[in-house]
């Protein structure tokens, strides 16, 4: 295994932990915010889609590459903009037993 | 060493996965959630913006052009959905992301075999994981998508030897996939991602309506998945943290959901629910129960002269749009003096925290949320209990008969209240599709209706009561 793979696998096992440490703190009430908000971090993978329609050099290439950025920018700006949506209507009360409720 | 623009690179990416981190830390409390999306989105910018500057990018045109296309096609809907249309929302973002990790992944592929480059075991492994996770989460999300919207039936769409059709095809998935890591040809990655489609696509249509808060749950850390599969292949450490985490938080998600359902996960996959007829439910519904039905001017004159009243909304509430009606009517019923308070099951609803969203959106305040447990030792004094659109989630086979399909799921024990009012549109099923034997309760009253109706029907006539 290359150093750079070992490396990849170590982040991946230490995002989990932070994943799992960070989330499991929502109160259920937010549940639907977070799926959305993650489901807007993972349209990160526009990233990918970037360099691979930045680097095409065939048609075909060139055509996965658009498809592809055009689906994940749908991803990401849609799935920010739905969730701050859902959490503008959570903004006017105060916070009452919210946190309390089951983490 | 890094030179100055990797450095940059590097150092965005690192910026950025720390606002990923705190964003998510801050979307668990309602004080601070909003703040917390708006972080994630700002280090959303960051990363984006930083790879626009690697060495590998050497043409604009078609990441500007698809970004601007992706972004309108994706806020416009973002902006226009009504509220009650959120869980397919969330759905079709995540197949889209989905289906971008599944192209980035074939495509690189197609880039690497075409310079000559020799794909290493680690890389070929994640370019067909990642085209196969990424295609499964795309045609499953699009069936959730058309299950939710009503395109598709949300009962369980069956057919024979469908568990064998499906094993067959994650076997021939397998097989491809080591043909790809061990030989290569882009004929068969391309077949990997068919099959894929086909598989995301079959995998969903088993699964009724009812369980599609889990599967969107499952598809969205799947999707997390092949894009960190994708960082794997693109040697992007960005793609793997901020997948990753995604897919940690779509999987503790998936299981806080299944266990509120007291099922297991792979009960709700496999288990097609609510596709068997269930015999002795029906059996027992018809041995000379009768339903009682109401009027709304006598379920106004119900509630105006309650003490206390709990209402319990449901994926009804949802389909009809009524919580802006339900809202009117239970602040029609305070002035008057009458306690109001709402019962929450957890999984009410398509989405975990759906009811808590759409009666947010109608401005109900907090505290009068209660959950599942808080509400249920206030039942037996409840005098009036309003059921808005909601089924399975009251049914009391759930916590008496041990042959339902649903026992052992936590229910709100409505039936111990002194009188309940189930709004409801027919007498169907709901999405369990199994009998409701609360709805031939003696101290039970239908009033059947489309939802606002009835309700604003009720508030008429709570104004002459």
């Amino acid at each position: 295994m290359s150093q750079e793979l070992v490396l990849g696998i170590y982040v991946f096992i230490m995002a989990i932990f932070v994943g799992f440490e960070v989330i499991s703190r929502v109160p259920s009430v937010l549940h639907t915010p977070l799926m959305s908000g993650t489901n807007a971090i993972h349209g990160i993978v526009v990233l990918g889609a970037f360099l691979v329609a930045g680097s095409a050099d065939t048609p075909l290439l060139h055509t996965l590459g658009f498809i592809a950025v055009v689906f994940g920018a749908a991803n990401v700006f849609g799935g920010f903009v739905v969730t701050d949506r859902m959490l503008e209507m959570f903004k006017k009360r105060e916070i009452p037993q919210g946190e309390k409720k089951d983490a | 060493m890094l030179d100055v623009r990797g450095s940059v690179i590097a150092s965005s990416y690192i910026v950025a996965a720390i606002l990923f981190i705190f964003g998510l830390k801050q979307l668990s409390s309602p004080s601070t959630a909003r703040s917390g999306n708006r972080l994630a989105a700002i280090g959303m910018t960051i990363a984006l913006s930083a790879t626009l500057l690697d060495r590998q990018i050497v043409s604009f045109w078609t990441i500007a052009i698809g970004t601007l296309i992706g972004a309108a096609i994706g806020v416009y809907f973002a902006r226009t959905v009504q509220m009650t249309a959120m869980p397919q929302m969330v759905a079709l973002f995540n197949g889209m992301g989905g289906a971008t990790a599944a192209l980035v992944s074939v495509a690189e592929f197609l880039r690497l075999t075409r310079a000559g480059e020799r794909i290493g075991l680690g890389e070929g492994t994640s370019i067909v994981l990642g085209t196969a996770i990424g295609a499964i989460s795309f045609t499953g999300s699009i069936v959730a998508f058309g299950k939710l919207q009503e395109i598709l039936p949300g009962k369980p769409l069956q057919f024979p030897l469908q568990r064998v059709v499906n094993a067959l095809i994650l076997l021939a998935l397998f097989i491809l996939g080591v043909m790809v890591v061990t030989q290569g040809g882009s004929t068969t990655l391309w077949t990997v991602f068919a099959a894929a489609l086909v598989l995301g696509a079959m995998f969903v249509l088993p699964i009724g309506g009812g369980d599609m808060p889990v599967v969107i749950s499952i598809l969205n850390s799947l999707t997390g998945l092949a894009a960190a599969l994708t960082g794997f292949v693109l040697h992007n450490q960005m793609l793997v943290v901020a997948g990753v985490l995604v897919g940690a938080s779509g999987t503790l998600l998936t299981l806080l959901m299944s266990t509120a359902m007291n099922r297991s996960v792979a009960n709700v996959l496999f288990g097609a629910f609510g596709a068997t007829s269930n015999e002795t439910g029906a059996a027992a519904s018809a041995v000379g129960h009768t339903v009682r039905q109401t009027t709304p001017e006598d379920t106004a004159i119900a509630l105006a002269y309650a003490r206390s009243v709990v209402i319990v909304p449901g994926y009804g509430l949802a389909v009809a749009e009524a919580q802006h009606t339900v809202r009117e009517l239970a602040t029609d019923l305070e002035n008057r003096g009458v306690n109001v308070k709402y019962a929450i099951h957890p999984v009410a609803g398509r989405m975990p925290g759906h009811m808590n969203v759409l009666l947010a959106e109608a401005n109900v305040p907090y505290d009068q949320l209660l959950e599942m447990d808080q509400v249920n030792g206030q039942f037996p004094q409840t005098d009036v209990v309003l059921v808005v659109g909601a089924n399975d989630v009251v049914n009391p086979a759930a916590r008496d008969n041990p042959s339902s399909p649903i026992y052992g799921m936590p229910i709100l024990d409505v039936d111990r209240a002194r009188n309940i009012i189930v709004l409801k549109r027919s007498m169907g099923h709901g999405f369990a599709g199994i009998d409701n034997a609360l709805f031939y309760h003696e101290k039970t009253r239908m009033l059947f209706g489309d939802a606002r109706q009835s309700l604003t029907q009720i508030g008429q006539a709570l104004k002459s009561a």
